[in-house]
Order: structure tokens, then C-alpha cells, then sequence
């Protein structure tokens, strides 16, 4: 039997209309796993920060969620242009959104906090000029 | 499954073709064509009509009671949902529809709107005294709530604790009618004219409560053309009946709950591709500031229920002209709570779409869905009756279907079969 399964997803940078997408696709595949309610919402809003992040900063990227019994484990790694300062970012409030993204609501800073607030784990791997790596988990 | 779902929404299966415009038309695909015949998966249906509008050999059809069922009674009260009287062309008085109600052959009317203003009042308190629950989700629609209970647990407390208006409506006429007559309560018939199925499915099955006080439902296109001749004899003197204003009577159309709540801070979204967007969204907390989410699975609210005769549009129209002079309310009830109008048990999250019995179970599934979704062409084209290449996974992997269902595949793999044979015919030669 099959202990764990690897859902990937290629987040597109270009278009910003479909950020959400693979989020949406996560939550509906974790309800038919059976995740209790409460942690489906950790994961889904911890991956929607994640993914938007990818989209509004770093041209897209992938994501890897790695579902078992235990935990699941969300990998968010992009070739972007890295975070200088991650004390910083990790700060509420704190953003350097361009205003095209603030008009649609979003670029409030409080994408990192709320990945961090949502998850159990949560590691930055950052190289500025080579992209990000973020790596979240919650235990089940 | 764990429990049983009763539906008001069944299938002819002589007029069924088996053809695939329901299943894909399924908002919560529902539907499996299996065999030539389209069958409904109980635990996944929400009664929200889509089928039956879809259908072009009409043989999806709602269950709903005949007006024979007056004779069952000793006393019967019609209870009018306010989209009854947008069915009317030039209709400017209520009490036309009332009293041709009663030449029809009830004893008595009572309004579904006016319950629904005492809803409105209800909650205009409750959110004004919990603004850290908000937004409030309306109960107002059984297939949104039905909704909401299988596929977005996390909303579950944030819908209003109060039940719909026929429900309140059905409690206070019996409540009249018993002291009107003197009779027992099992000898009066609580008769509600309804503009959907999924209230049929509420009155079986009530949600968030233990009994239903409705004893029937007709539907609205049962009684219009009996009405018709009938509002022509009383137009001219009708009895003054009507109990509801303006709050009630918009209740509806799509907008008027919220209307009631006499707030900016709402949302109003009609047509169940529309609200299952909308929960989706409020489920992931795009939107949190709002006080008021209305949600009605039909395109313009309750006029466009699938039992209505009106085009939606025309409808609404038609119940915005009818409200023009009404009083902004009828019924006032201050700071009471009415014991009726709470939901007396929790509405439970139902997890019918999980796949396994537990995790472990569930995830071995998941990996077999998808490993059999990239053996599929991906094609979605309905023939093995299942809406989608990953719904016909999905059916595999709970052991309702098999891998040779998929028409493409099961093609392709009688071609590599003739072509092995004719090879090896040739071999042999």
C-alpha cells in the first residue's frame, strides 16, 4: 500500500489570474483524503500565501506537497530573485509588492507571517539573485 | 456513507437516453451514466434542480405533492413563498393570490414573507451582537446549506443560526390554525407552495432540526394556472390577508435577504456555479470583512427555482413592482429571539467525497486516482459516464467502475490487438 503521495504543481509567473489554482486543487484533493477540516485550512492558506508569493515576486515557480499519515510536507521552491533581508520579511506589515498587486488587495505583508502562523515548521532557504526555498510542514 | 440522503429530484428512467448533458451539467457531479441510464449518487446530489433544467428528454423530474392532498386534511393553511406573487403579470395587490388560495380550497393562508421579515429582524441582532463571527452565511437556501455541509466544513458555524423562513412560517400557521379551530395539530395540513424541489428534500429531511412542521409541498407551477381564473373572480374585492411588507416579500429574489438586513456589508450571489466560487473564496479567506453572505443556488434567487413558471429576470422584476408601495415591514418583534426560528440541532460537516475509511486507506486511493488519471486520455468527454477523466478514476478507486470503461482507452487497446493478431497472422503466413 502506497504510504504517501506527492502532489506537484508548476506555478506560472506570467499570468496573473491563475495564482490560486493549485491551492483550489490542493484543497479539493486533501478533503477527499479525509484531512480534518481545521488542518486542510492550515495547509490550504499557508500554500495560497506561498503561491501568491511566487507569482507577485519570483516569475513562478514549483510546488511539492508530500502527504502521509503523519504529516505533509510543502516545498515552494523558485528561481526568483531571493529575499534579502528574511528577519525582515518575516515581519508583518513588511512588503515590497508593487502597487499593481496592492490594487488587487494584495501586498499587505503578511504572506510569510501568516505561512509561518499556519504551519508547524517552517524553514527559508534564500540566495539572493538564485531564488527561494521554503519548506512547511504540519503535523497530522 | 454514513447516512442516508432523501432527494426530491428523480429520474425517469424510460425517458433517460443516457446521454451525457447531466452529468456535466452536475455541480457537484453527481450524476453516472451507467448502462444507458443516468443515476444519481445520493450522498453527493444537493437537490439544487440543474439536472432537471439541463435535461432535454425531461426525464429528470422533482417529487412534489399533488393538491389532492387537501382532501387529507380537516383544515389546511397554504403557505405562499413570496416568489408566487412574481408570477403574476400586472399583479399590485398581495391579496389577490391569497384569497384565490383559499377559492382553491384552503381554509387559510400565511405568508412565508411574513415569517421571513421576523428572520430578518432576528438577524439584524444576531450580527449586530456577534461581529467576531461574521461573515454570517444565510440558511436560507437548502442546497447551498446542503452544500456546505459536504464540501466546506470550516463555513459550517458561520452560517446563521436561525432556520429558513418556511420553517418558522409552517410553525406559526399550525400554531393559528390550532387556535383558531380547536383542533388537534395532526389534523391540520401545513401545505407549502413551493418554488424548488430542495425545499421538498428540507420538509423529508429538515436540516438543523428534528420534524418538519410542513405536511406537503406543491409546487408553484401545480397551482399558477389553477390561480389564474381564480384571481379573476376576486380581483375586484379580495380579502385583506397579506401580513408581509416590503422586506419580506423581496426575500424572493436574489439581493432581498440581504436588503433586509438593512447593511452595505453583503454579498449576494445567485446560481450555484456562482456561489460555489463564492464559498470557495470565503472558505480560503479572501473576503473577511463583510457581515452578510447571501447564497441562493438558483439564477435570480427562489423566482428561479425550476418549479416557477416566470423567467427569473421577469420575475424579479415583477416582485420589485409589487414592492413599490408596501410597507418597509409588517412585522415587528424587537429583541425577541423566537424559540422556533433556531436551528434546534448542529448542522454536521458530512464528509461524503472522502475517499477511504482513513488515512492511510485514503492516500493509497489518492495514488491510484492519479496514476490512473495519467493512463487516461485526459479528454473528459463523458463517454464511460462519468463527468471527468478524474471522477471515472475516482469511481475506480472506490470500486464503482473499471479501467475499461474509458471508451478511448479500451479502443486503443483493441487496436494494439489487432494489430499483435494481424502481425502475427502475417508471421504464420
Amino acid at each position: 500500500m502506497t504510504d504517501e503521495i506527492v502532489l506537484e504543481y508548476h506555478v506560472s509567473g506570467d499570468d496573473f489570474t491563475r495564482a490560486g489554482e493549485a491551492s483550489s486543487d490542493i484543497k479539493d484533493k486533501l478533503k477527499k483524503i479525509g484531512l480534518s477540516p481545521e488542518k486542510i485550512r492550515k495547509v490550504v492558506i499557508a500554500i495560497y500565501e506561498g503561491e501568491i508569493n511566487m507569482v507577485i515576486h519570483a516569475h513562478g515557480g514549483r510546488i511539492t506537497v508530500t502527504v502521509s499519515e503523519n504529516e505533509i510536507t510543502m516545498v515552494l521552491a523558485d528561481k526568483g530573485p531571493g529575499i534579502k533581508d528574511i528577519e525582515l520579511a518575516m515581519q508583518e506589515g513588511y512588503s515590497t509588492a508593487p502597487d499593481n498587486v496592492r490594487s488587487l488587495g494584495f501586498g499587505a505583508g503578511m504572506g510569510l507571517p501568516n505561512m509561518k502562523k499556519y504551519t508547524d515548521e517552517m524553514d527559508i532557504q534564500s540566495q539572493p539573485g538564485t531564488g527561494t526555498t521554503v519548506t512547511m510542514k504540519v503535523r497530522l | 456513507m454514513s447516512s442516508e440522503f432523501y432527494h426530491s429530484v428523480h429520474l425517469d428512467v424510460d425517458l433517460c437516453m443516457g446521454c451525457i448533458n447531466c452529468i456535466k451539467r452536475c455541480p457537484t457531479q453527481a450524476i453516472r451514466v451507467q448502462n444507458s441510464k443516468a443515476r444519481i449518487i445520493k450522498e453527493f446530489c444537493i437537490d439544487c434542480g440543474e439536472c432537471i433544467r439541463i435535461c432535454p428528454h425531461h426525464a429528470k423530474t422533482a417529487t412534489y405533492d399533488s393538491l389532492d392532498v387537501l382532501k387529507d386534511f380537516e383544515y389546511t393553511v397554504a403557505l405562499p413563498a413570496p416568489s408566487l406573487y412574481a408570477q403574476f403579470n400586472h399583479l399590485d395587490d398581495v391579496n389577490i393570490v391569497l384569497s384565490a388560495l383559499r377559492l382553491l380550497g384552503f381554509d387559510d393562508v400565511y405568508e412565508v414573507s411574513a415569517a421571513a421579515e421576523m428572520i430578518s429582524e432576528m438577524s439584524r441582532n444576531h450580527i449586530k451582537e456577534n461581529p467576531d463571527s461574521k461573515p454570517f452565511i444565510s440558511t436560507a437556501c437548502p442546497s447551498v446549506v446542503r452544500l456546505i455541509r459536504v464540501r466546506f466544513p470550516n463555513l459550517i458555524d458561520h452560517l446563521l443560526p436561525f432556520v429558513a423562513p418556511i420553517d418558522l412560517a409552517a410553525l406559526m400557521a399550525r400554531k393559528k390554525a390550532v387556535q383558531l379551530t380547536g383542533l388537534n395539530p395532526d389534523q391540520i395540513g401545513i401545505i407549502f407552495i413551493s418554488p424548488c424541489p430542495a425545499k421538498v428534500t428540507a420538509c423529508k429531511e429538515p436540516l438543523g432540526s428534528e420534524t418538519s412542521n410542513i405536511d406537503a409541498v406543491v409546487a408553484i407551477k401545480e397551482v399558477y394556472p389553477r390561480l389564474l381564473p381564480l384571481m379573476k373572480t376576486v380581483c375586484e374585492n379580495p380579502d385583506t390577508n397579506a401580513i408581509s411588507g416590503r422586506i419580506g416579500v423581496g426575500w424572493g429574489g436574489s439581493g432581498g435577504e440581504a436588503a433586509g438586513l438593512l447593511t452595505d456589508s453583503y454579498l449576494a450571489a445567485d446560481g450555484i456555479e456562482n456561489v460555489i466560487r463564492v464559498l470557495e473564496d470565503l472558505e480560503d479567506q479572501k473576503f473577511t470583512d463583510l457581515d452578510f453572505i447571501e447564497l441562493n443556488a438558483c439564477n435570480g434567487g427562489c423566482v428561479g427555482g425550476v418549479l416557477c413558471v416566470e423567467n427569473p429576470y421577469v420575475a424579479q422584476a415583477k416582485l420589485k413592482k409589487l414592492c413599490r408601495y408596501l410597507p418597509i415591514s409588517r412585522n415587528h418583534i424587537g429583541k425577541e429571539i423566537l424559540s422556533g426560528a433556531l436551528l434546534d440541532k448542529k448542522i454536521e460537516y458530512e464528509p461524503v467525497y472522502r475517499l477511504g475509511s482513513n488515512l492511510s486507506e485514503s492516500i493509497a486511493m489518492m495514488a491510484k486516482i492519479d496514476e490512473l488519471c495519467k493512463k487516461f486520455p485526459g479528454l473528459d468527454c463523458g463517454f464511460c459516464g462519468a463527468p471527468t477523466c478524474r471522477a471515472l478514476a475516482e469511481d475506480i478507486a472506490r470500486g464503482a467502475a473499471v479501467e475499461s470503461d474509458c471508451v478511448p482507452l479500451f479502443r486503443k487497446s483493441m487496436k494494439n490487438l489487432s494489430e499483435i493478431i494481424s502481425l502475427s497472422n502475417r508471421k504464420e503466413e
